[in-house]
């Protein structure tokens, strides 16, 4: 099949960038959509012009590199797929598609439609972790968790940061993401130390990295290629304000000693 | 020596900076509003019981001075910090996307809730105009008497124009609120597989009953069935 692309070049962070229209006459119905980009960049390679940059590592739909917007849909139309495994037997002939990058102020665009996520690690840092004691191996189900929990642990912890809440969000909110991990941690009795700090200190980096609020619109879990719902936002919001409001202060006899 | 635990007022402003903050700000200044239209609406649905009831009932609410001045600095203070915060969140909005999408693609279908920032700019000015016309009267589209509700609205409603300002307004109350009485409880983190999507029909049940309760009044004047 034939298509058309529109494709968003941008030479750097500070070049103002536009689409740039690609004629694509030899797309096979079996290849990926990256393959598809794949195609056009070696023919571009030939004619010595700059092929387009896209981030990518597994192709597999599971390390979240890849993303971008297919005609304003973050990983393009198919519900819970990354554009690594959007196969392009899902176009027609004479298709004619706009390719964009994920725009927020938070990812700086780095070249085309590669952006820059480290405002993802830097929320995880601020909190999404958990202290494990050194030592040799604790027993492997030493720790009872209940089925429901494990489950609903293990369904936030299905994202893969790809960035697709951020940039089909109307508001360019963050909340999924940080939601997501801060469920998939709280709901383990592992998580359970670190709680009411990581609440507050990850919601306070995803505030600093220029993200926006959520208004609850919903865009985001129809875009997450792992599905996951604003389920864990809800859940976020209280355990902000609740250690917010009622965190323990530390104790007096450890604020005279440290 | 200085305590590395926060103060109440200091966690209090700590916990409006960040944007959970705000939204539980919006969630709880939300539902005082909320709370007090639904009580609003049953009051002006007494027109139905005609002249007397309804004046009876302005006269009442007016009697206890303390009390209407508690409810009217309850409704202010709501009114402020939900107007300041919203303009807040929806500027912190615009700046987190400086360049915007060339083509839109959207997949959840979501007016009501896509435009909360435009209906509640037009409730502000509703808001505004409502308390100049039917509390002070200071506008007088026709003429006011104080405390005399239903020959106030029988007489400015026959207004058309004043009449269609009301009806588009409380429909977009409805609007605002089909979105809004759902989100304030996901907002203060009340979800539930089981309870939230009953919030959902609660929140349409209700954003439906306030706009017909606050229509019927002015369509019941301008078609005469109220006179
Ligand atoms: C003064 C004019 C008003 C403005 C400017 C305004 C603006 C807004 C905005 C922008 C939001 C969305 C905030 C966000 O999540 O990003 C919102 C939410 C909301 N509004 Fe309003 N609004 C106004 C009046 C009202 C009135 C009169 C009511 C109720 C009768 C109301 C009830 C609500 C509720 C319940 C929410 C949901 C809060 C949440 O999601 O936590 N608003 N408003
Ligand atoms: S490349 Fe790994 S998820 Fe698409």
């Amino acid at each position: 099949m034939r298509l058309t692309l529109n494709v968003w070049r941008q030479k750097g962070k500070d070049d103002a960038g536009g689409f740039v229209k690609y004629d694509v006459p030899d797309v096979s119905e079996h290849m990926s959509f990256l393959e598809m980009l794949d195609v056009l960049n070696q023919r571009l390679i030939l004619k010595g012009e700059a092929p387009v940059a896209f981030d990518h590592d597994c192709r597999e739909g599971i390390c979240g590199m890849c993303g971008f917007m297919i005609n304003g849909q973050a990983h393009g139309p198919l519900r819970g797929t990354t554009v690594c495994q959007l196969h392009m037997r899902h176009y027609k002939d004479g298709d004619e598609l706009w390719l964009e990058p994920w725009r927020a102020a938070a990812f700086p665009v780095v070249r085309d439609l590669a952006v820059d996520r480290s405002a993802f690690d830097k929320i995880v840092a601020a909190g999404g972790y958990v202290s494990v004691s050194t030592g040799s191996a604790p027993d492997g189900n030493a720790i009872p968790v209940p089925k429901e929990i494990a489950d609903r642990a293990m369904d936030a912890a299905a994202c893969i940061g790809c960035g697709a809440c951020v940039a089909s969000c109307p508001n360019a909110s963050a909340s999924l993401f940080t939601g997501a991990k801060i469920a998939h941690l709280g709901f383990l009795p592992q998580g359970q130390p670190e709680r009411e700090r990581r609440a507050l200190a990850m919601v306070a980096q995803m505030d600093l990295e220029q993200f926006g609020g959520c208004t609850l619109f919903g865009e985001c879990q129809d875009a997450c290629p792992k599905g996951i719902s604003i389920d864990v936002i809800a859940r976020m919001n209280r355990d902000y304000w609740l250690s917010a409001l009622f965190s323990a202060p530390p104790s007096a006899g450890a604020a005279a000693s440290g | 020596m200085s305590s590395t635990a926060p103060a109440a007022t200091q966690r209090i402003t700590l916990f409006y900076q960040d944007y959970v903050g705000k939204k539980v700000a919006m969630a709880l200044s939300g539902v005082v509003l909320f709370g007090y239209v639904i009580i609003h609406m049953a009051g002006n649905l007494q027109i139905f019981a005609g002249r007397e009831q309804l004046n009876a009932y302005a006269q009442a609410l007016h009697a206890n001075v303390p009390l209407l001045w508690i409810a009217r600095i309850v409704l202010l203070l709501a009114v402020g910090i939900h107007f300041y915060t919203g303009i807040s969140l929806a500027g912190a909005s615009r700046a987190a996307r400086p360049v915007r999408y060339q083509v839109k693609g959207q997949r959840h279908p979501n007016l009501a809730g896509r435009t909360m920032a435009l209906s509640g700019l037009v409730l502000a000015a509703f808001i505004v105009f409502h308390i100049l016309h039917l509390t002070t009267g200071t506008v007088q589209p026709a003429p006011f008497a104080d405390l005399r509700p239903y020959d106030n609205m029988v007489n400015s409603f026959r207004v058309i124009p004043v009449a269609g300002f009301y009806v588009l307004s409380v429909c977009l109350l409805g609007l605002h609120l089909y979105h809004g009485a759902w989100s304030m409880f996901q907002s203060v983190g009340f979800n539930h597989p089981r309870y939230t999507p009953a919030l959902r029909r609660f929140a349409a049940v209700f954003a439906f009953l306030l706009a017909i309760g606050f229509s019927v009044v002015p369509i019941a004047v301008l078609t005469g069935m109220v006179r």
